[in-house]
């Protein structure tokens, strides 16, 4: 049983006062498994934005389903119970905090569910510690690094203690620096505490650390698929305008080259290795070594 | 220069003062600055300054602070003072020549010097609360001492939602401003020269785009409030509690002592205005 289910999503903004609509969901169909960690890609307005936003109840589909947990978005009734279990962490950490203290803006989430005040401190005090901000606590966020003010945001999620997190490209305004420094956390979460990852990115390189792969692309699902196998087909993300991780990119342009290479490489480390026999095994003049 | 900006007077620390609970601080200046008003006679008063040169000292914040706090009003003391010279009655100590109407009185004297001392006494008490209160603690405590009034359908929890939000929002905006002027620098925008309609002219190109990202951010806002379950004040429940210590019952003992002393100064001696 998945945990979170899209039967036939299909989703219309309002655009114009005369009720028109355009449809940016064309009927998404996607289950994802208790303590999966998935990767979401697609290049702008693709609607992996506005699928991420129907996981918690944050936008109702026009038509089709989703569960959480067995839970029916549509259900008003459940809504909270919802958003406690599907914790959604947005682009811009500034937008994001709410209290002036480190501590107190992690303990927003469970004061609004009316859990009891030493058991906030308790879960604070944890969630801090879960993304390594803890001895920020008394810190306002104005004076945080981007990368840190995300994982506040992030602890602020985990203080609710949900079954699952989805992430809009929580690095998308981060320097480099920052981007590692979230990605580790969440890989952490992931692994320490099965936490259920939905990652949206397009940034290739961020996806290939996850269980599965799911490309969108025009308000449907291109692919999915372990990372090996959707990136392994490089020729049909090129067609619809998306990258595939550069270490994936030099060796598949190096086979269509006639090179003998394995299929799919995903990082830098495989490609060193499947490189180095290659590069030994040519004459020494045509290689120079730096 | 806006990461060094500090929220409200706040200076941290750690004296008795510092540690009190935030709502026994407000209901405290309260009482104070109603006593102020109460002591009509110098006797009054001189209790009144006893116990405000004892919280100063308690409080730990350097007494320059206080004197910076009071510069600000320095205009209006001595404007209350000079008028306050002329309107009493009693002995005239002065005419005016020119003027014979324009008199001063040592009863004008008495109620200049009494009035001075009333407001100069009134900043030092609320001084004394924002120095040693967080903005932090002061909107809880505002929030928490409201409370009764939601019986008259006052929006006690949204008031303080916004005020909290408010404060947070502060430097974030104000480093926008700055992005924001720079880049219109960049672009060629002269926003120090001009006479006075001129630069409020260019502050134009300055505002629009940080109103319109002001309601981006609070979209952005409202939608990350929802996302952790915020649903407004019902069955919401706070990490932090106030409490009451030994230290705020001291405090308020003391004061009602002082203020029994005041009252008693009051009908026990004539008042000083005239």
């Amino acid at each position: 049983m998945d945990y979170l289910t899209c039967d036939q999503v299909k989703f219309s903004y309002e655009t114009g006062e005369n009720g028109e609509s355009r449809e940016v969901l064309h009927g998404v169909s996607l289950g994802i498994r208790k303590g999966e960690f998935v990767a979401l890609l697609g290049h702008n307005g693709s609607g992996k934005s506005t699928l991420a936003k129907h996981f918690n109840a944050m936008l109702l589909p026009s038509s089709g389903k989703v569960y959480v947990d067995g839970l029916d978005t549509m259900d008003e009734s459940l809504k909270i119970e919802i958003r406690r279990r599907v914790g959604l962490v947005l682009q811009n950490p500034d937008n994001q905090l709410i209290a002036s203290v480190v501590e107190e803006d992690v303990a927003f989430g469970p004061e609004n569910l009316g859990i009891a005040p030493p058991e906030i401190r308790r879960r604070v005090d944890d969630a801090l510690k879960a993304v390594e901000m803890y001895d920020y606590r008394l810190n306002a966020p104005y004076k945080l690094s981007g990368g840190q003010k995300q994982r506040v945001a992030i602890a602020g999620i985990i203080a609710m203690q949900p079954d699952c997190i989805v992430l809009d490209e929580p690095t998308a305004m981060l320097d480099p620096r920052g981007r590692t420094e979230v990605l580790d956390t969440i890989h952490k979460l992931n692994r320490e505490k099965g936490i259920t990852i939905v990652l949206i990115t397009h940034y290739m390189d961020e996806a290939v650390g996850a269980d599965r792969v799911v490309v969108m692309d025009d308000g449907k699902i291109l692919t999915q698929g372990t990372p090996r196998e959707v990136f392994s087909q490089v020729q049909l993300l090129k067609d619809h305008q998306l990258d595939v991780p550069q270490a994936t990119e030099l060796v598949w342009r190096l086979r269509s080259e006639g090179y003998d290479l394995p299929d799919c490489v995903l990082d830098i480390g495989e490609c060193v290795d499947a490189l180095e026999p290659l590069l030994k095994s040519s004459s020494g003049d045509s290689y120079v070594c730096p | 220069m806006v990461r060094d900006i500090t929220l409200g007077q706040y200076i941290p620390g750690k004296s008795m003062i510092h540690r009190m609970d935030p709502r026994v601080k407000i209901a405290l200046t309260f009482v104070f600055i109603i006593f102020l008003f109460v002591a009509s006679n110098f006797q009054g008063i001189a209790l009144m300054i006893a116990l405000m040169l004892a919280v100063l000292a308690l409080s730990g914040v350097p007494f320059g602070q206080y004197f910076r706090s009071l510069k600000a009003i320095i205009v209006i003391v001595l404007f209350t003072a000079v008028l306050n010279l002329f309107y009493g009655s009693g002995t005239v100590v002065w005419r005016c020549p020119f003027f014979p109407v324009m008199q001063i009185t040592d009863g004008g004297i008495g109620n200049a010097v009494f009035i001075s001392i009333r407001i100069i006494s009134l900043i030092l008490f609320s001084s004394v609360l924002t120095f040693t209160t967080s903005p932090t603690q002061l909107t809880d405590a505002l929030e928490r001492i409201m409370k009764p009034l939601k019986v008259l359908h006052v929006k006690v929890h949204e008031i303080s939602m916004m005020m909290t939000i408010a404060l947070r929002f502060v430097p974030t905006l104000l480093e926008e401003t700055d992005k924001i002027m720079s880049a219109q620098k960049a672009r060629g925008a002269d926003l120090e020269s001009g006479g006075l309609m001129q630069r409020i002219r260019a502050l134009v190109p300055i505002l629009i785009p940080l109103f319109v990202s002001s309601f981006r951010r609070a979209y952005d806002l409202a939608m990350a409030m929802e996302c952790r379950c915020y649903h407004g004040g019902e069955g919401r429940t706070r990490m932090k509690q106030l409490h009451m210590t030994r230290l705020d019952t001291a405090a308020i003992v003391c004061t009602a002592v002082f203020c029994a002393g005041v009252l008693f100064c009051v009908f026990r001696f004539p008042a000083a205005l005239r």
